[in-house]
């Protein structure tokens, strides 16, 4: 594919692949919405340029398959749904980093996302209930 | 079956976890220009010139747009907003120009090399300074401007809305006061910060056809509305809505698809689309009101509450849109839940040099609250007396007179007392209000009630209908967005409940398509499962009588002997005679091949009953359906030696009438709230003298982010409402309206001075303080 140089892989992964599953919020990196996992690390995508990730294993929601999925269902973390792809692939990228994160670390991961409509403590509940999931082999 | 208070998963679950969920600019079916706004950068200034030579060179440019006399006024009280400025700009980020191009790279840089000249006229940054005698006068025509609604201006004036409130006598109310207490407050305004910034695109087809899609709430009232502005057959305007990513009543107003229709007109009725940056979205966009308030209560020795007299300025900004219906509704219930003989309230709609105002979560009740609210407590201490136990003293109950002279029955107001009782307990307020954590930090109570009705339209109405599918299951429609309320996943649980069935087997229509979904009017005011819901039970009769006729033929019973239930329809005595559904719904077939019948489809619809406008004079009318009551508290750990404070705990109990979803109430409740304490505690535009909005980014304009949330408690009063579905009320709004009241009586407390201004940020406390020494 071809891109220009000038341009941010959030776009590139909306408008030229039409995976629009990583939202645009701020395009400032305040958000968090835009979040996707580059080689295992969360990173904003608004924030990277598109050139940035040639020879790098990107993945976005709409490639995840992972249990942190099924428990923001359960847990009723999220309403409108715009932050949810973004907070899940931060989430995602936590629970494969960290072992048993301490809630400092798991706020100061967290912390940068921003929900507007839930109060913080289903997401909580979410990302908690699947940290302490029994790992498989 | 028993589906009513199940945590039922959202309908559009799994839609939103995987990235599938569509929201506006996801729409990328076909191909579309690109549309740019500038924006003026002042809070009021005179257009002197526009220069678009240099951008009109750029290859890819396909149009430019610029204010004309020629534009209709737009509005939907008072027709006073041109779509694009003309000869004048009235806030910071207000539209002057639109760049239409290939792509938006191109229509952004052919923007910035647009060179409009202005000269700067004198700013009003408040309801104070625009109602000063010498302040400059931002709509001269303002008599003259066509009216939509029932708005009372003032002539000569800033003003453009007045809401008399006169219930009893306030001279007798204050004869018999003992004690009183009286003070002014005042926020500026802020924004409502939706994660999805506002964004449409608009096609006008060569038949004439305009094709909108927008992140709106009110997708049926852009299509009035766009008809009305545009002259354009009302048929002929076909709006969708996709999921919206939230909107708390932020996107309720009609402004983006205007620029979107301009754009598309300006470039031969292509596709153009248009999306708000965060900046746009914050400043150009419709925001929270502002308030100034002056609150005068008096009571007995006793705490019983013989007058309340006050006036509210909400700072609607340089256009009215809704502000005027946000400061109505704060005159409404411009008291607190209370039961008060002798009411005198003015509620003022003043323009001012600030982003207009429009609906925000709440309505103009949690602002007219935290004024109200704030003066109780001050009354309760004068009067020695536990704020809470003033408060439940004078609860407003069935039997009692709301201050437009409604007189209420246990339908139409919730029962606060019990609301009280239990915030008691969750706050374990016998403890004290305050305990000391070390010698630096004490943590404080506070708290607050609050009530509420929705002042919508008198003639607002919801339809809904629904059809089957061949194997029994049913498809839901109706006009309401999915804003992220659940609202559509709580229809769903309705229509399974009447029909006993299960909840799977109703599919619902998410996406709104004004041709094809029936009108909901707007989803806005906790209304949606109240109008809706009614719309989809008439529905539900309707299906179940179509079925029972094509039964009885078949069974040669009378309908009158007939059941539905469990996806088949039965004798009710002999409940193994009957037949299933889905040999029904889609016609039934005879064995020799008659066939009786066809698909059924049902519909429904509701309007609110017995709604009036307000008397002019004395504000008296039925103003909404029935007042949801609920009691909230916070508790903040509190540092006296920076000022600087952290949220702890924060409980709301509302009287709900029934819970359809308990998860999903949960959620909206705890939602709301922390939009109320973000209001309450940290968010606030900060104008410069030129009025210009020095934090239009969320880095400097910030939400509450993870971490910063206080642990939520939130429970029910149950008392179930006879005329609402399954005896719910409407609640998504309540949890944040006491919320700026009760954190700030609580620092007021914390901090021993009174906190009478929004946000309650250290800084706020350090120069309250500061004042006092
Ligand atoms: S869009 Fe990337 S952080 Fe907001
Ligand atoms: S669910 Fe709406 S912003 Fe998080």
């Amino acid at each position: 594919m071809t891109f220009r140089n000038a341009d941010v892989l959030l776009d590139v992964l909306r408008y030229q692949l039409g995976l629009t599953g990583a939202k645009p919020g701020c395009l400032n990196g305040d958000c968090g919405a835009c979040t996707v996992n580059i080689d295992g690390a969360a990173q904003k995508s608004c924030l990277m340029l598109a050139v940035e990730a040639i020879g790098k294993e990107i993945l976005t929601i709409e490639g995840l398959n992972a249990p942190i999925q099924g428990v923001f269902v359960d847990q009723f973390a999220f309403q409108c749904g715009y932050c949810t792809s973004g907070f899940i692939m931060n989430a995602h990228s936590l629970i494969e980093t960290k072992k048993n994160p301490s809630d400092e670390e798991i706020t100061a991961w967290l912390e940068s996302n921003i929900c507007r409509c839930t109060g913080y403590m289903e997401i909580e509940k979410a990302v908690k209930s699947v940290i302490h999931l029994p790992k498989g082999p | 079956m028993n589906i009513i208070g199940k945590s039922v998963i959202r309908k559009e679950a799994f839609d939103k976890v995987t990235g599938r969920a569509k929201y506006t600019a996801d729409e990328l079916s076909g191909p579309s220009l690109h549309a740019r706004i500038v924006t003026s950068p002042y809070g009021h200034a005179r257009i002197l010139s526009i220069d678009d030579s240099l951008a009109r060179e750029i290859t890819g440019v396909r149009a430019i747009i610029v204010g004309s006399h020629e534009f209709p006024l737009t509005g939907e009280e008072i027709r006073d907003r041109p779509p694009l400025a003309v000869d004048k700009v009235r806030y910071y980020g207000e539209p002057v120009a639109l760049v239409v191009a290939d792509r938006y790279e191109i229509a952004k840089k052919a923007a910035e090399l647009i060179e409009v000249k202005y000269e700067l006229l004198p700013v009003i940054n408040s309801p104070t300074e625009a109602l000063k005698e010498d302040a400059p006068i931002l709509h001269p025509n303002l008599m003259s401007y066509e009216k939509i609604g029932t708005a009372y201006p003032v002539a000569h004036s800033n003003i453009s809305n007045v809401t008399k409130i006169r219930k009893g006598n306030i001279e007798n109310g204050w004869s018999q006061s003992e004690v009183s207490v009286e003070a002014t407050y005042g926020f500026s305004p802020s924004s409502h910060s939706a994660m999805e910034t506002r964004a449409a695109t608009a096609e006008i087809k060569p038949d004439g056809y305009v094709h909108i899609t927008t992140s709106s709430q009110a997708p049926f009232m852009v299509k009035r509305l766009m008809g009305i502005y545009f002259g354009i057959d009302i048929g002929k305007i076909i709006v969708e809505t996709p999921l919206v990513g939230g909107a708390y009543g932020g996107k309720a107003p009609i402004q983006w698809e205007v620029l979107a229709y301009l754009a598309s007109r300006a470039v031969g009725g292509k596709r153009v689309k248009i999306v708000y940056t965060r900046e746009e979205d914050l400043t150009t966009a419709p925001c929270h009101v502002g308030l100034e308030a002056l609150v005068k209560i008096g009571c007995t020795m006793e705490g019983v509450i013989t007058a309340a007299e006050m006036v509210y300025w909400f700072d609607g900004g340089a256009y009215s849109d809704k502000a005027i219906d946000v400061s109505r509704a704060g005159g409404v219930d411009c008291i607190g839940p209370y039961n008060i003989d002798n009411v005198w309230c003015d509620s003022l709609c003043v323009y001012t040099n600030h982003p207009y105002g429009t609906p925000f979560r709440g309505f103009g009740h949690s602002e007219v609250l935290f004024a109200f609210e704030r003066t109780m407590n001050m009354l309760a201490k004068k009067i020695g007396m536990d704020p809470l136990e003033f408060r439940k003293r004078n609860s407003i109950l069935p039997g009692h007179t709301t201050p437009t002279q409604v007189v209420l029955n246990k339908n139409t107001v919730g029962y606060l007392p019990p609301c009280i009782d239990r915030l008691k307990d969750l706050l374990d307020w016998d403890q004290g209000e305050i305990t000391e954590v070390d010698d630096r930090r004490i943590r404080v109570k506070g708290i607050a009630c609050s009530w509420k009705t929705s002042t919508i339209d008198t003639d607002a109405s919801s339809g809904v209908i629904i059809t089957f599918n061949s194997d029994g299951s049913m498809n839901l429609m109706s006009g309401v967005v999915e804003i992220g309320t659940g609202t559509k996943t709580i229809l769903a649980q309705i229509l399974a409940e009447r029909m006993k069935m299960d909840v799977e087997q109703i599919h619902v229509k998410m996406d709104v398509h004004t041709q094809t979904t029936p009108e909901h009017w707007k989803t806005v005011a906790s209304r949606g499962v109240f109008m809706a819901g009614r719309a989809v039970l008439e529905a539900a009769e309707d299906v179940i009588r179509q079925i029972k006729d094509v039964a009885a033929c078949v069974l040669r019973t009378s309908t009158e002997d007939l059941e539905v239930a469990f996806g088949r329809v039965f004798l009710k005595d002999e409940p193994e005679v009957g037949l299933m559904l889905k040999d029904v719904v889609y016609g039934y077939k005879f064995p020799n091949g008659n066939s009786i019948g066809g698909q059924i489809v049902g519909y429904g619809n509701y309007i609110l009953r017995r709604m009036t406008y307000l008397d002019p004079e004395t504000g008296a009318g039925q103003p909404g359906p029935e007042w949801t009551v609920a009691a909230h508290g916070v508790e903040v750990e509190y540092d006296k030696r920076d000022f600087t404070y952290k949220l702890v705990r924060a409980a709301t109990v509302v009287d709900i009438g029934v819970v359809l979803n308990h998860k999903a109430a949960l959620g909206q409740v705890m939602g709301a709230m922390s939009m109320g304490l973000a209001f309450a505690g940290r968010e606030t535009f900060v104008f410069d003298e030129l009025g210009r909005v020095m934090n239009p980014q969320l880095r400097t304009y910030r939400p509450i982010h993870y971490g910063e949330n206080p642990r939520y408690l939130v429970d029910f009063v149950i008392n179930p409402v006879e005329n609402a579905p399954y005896g719910s009320r409407g609640v998504g709004e309540h949890g944040l309206l006491g919320m700026p009241a009760a954190l700030a009586n609580a620092l007021s407390i914390a901090a021993g001075v009174e906190l009478n201004e929004l946000p309650l940020t250290p800084e706020l406390i350090w120069r309250t303080k500061g004042a006092e020494l």
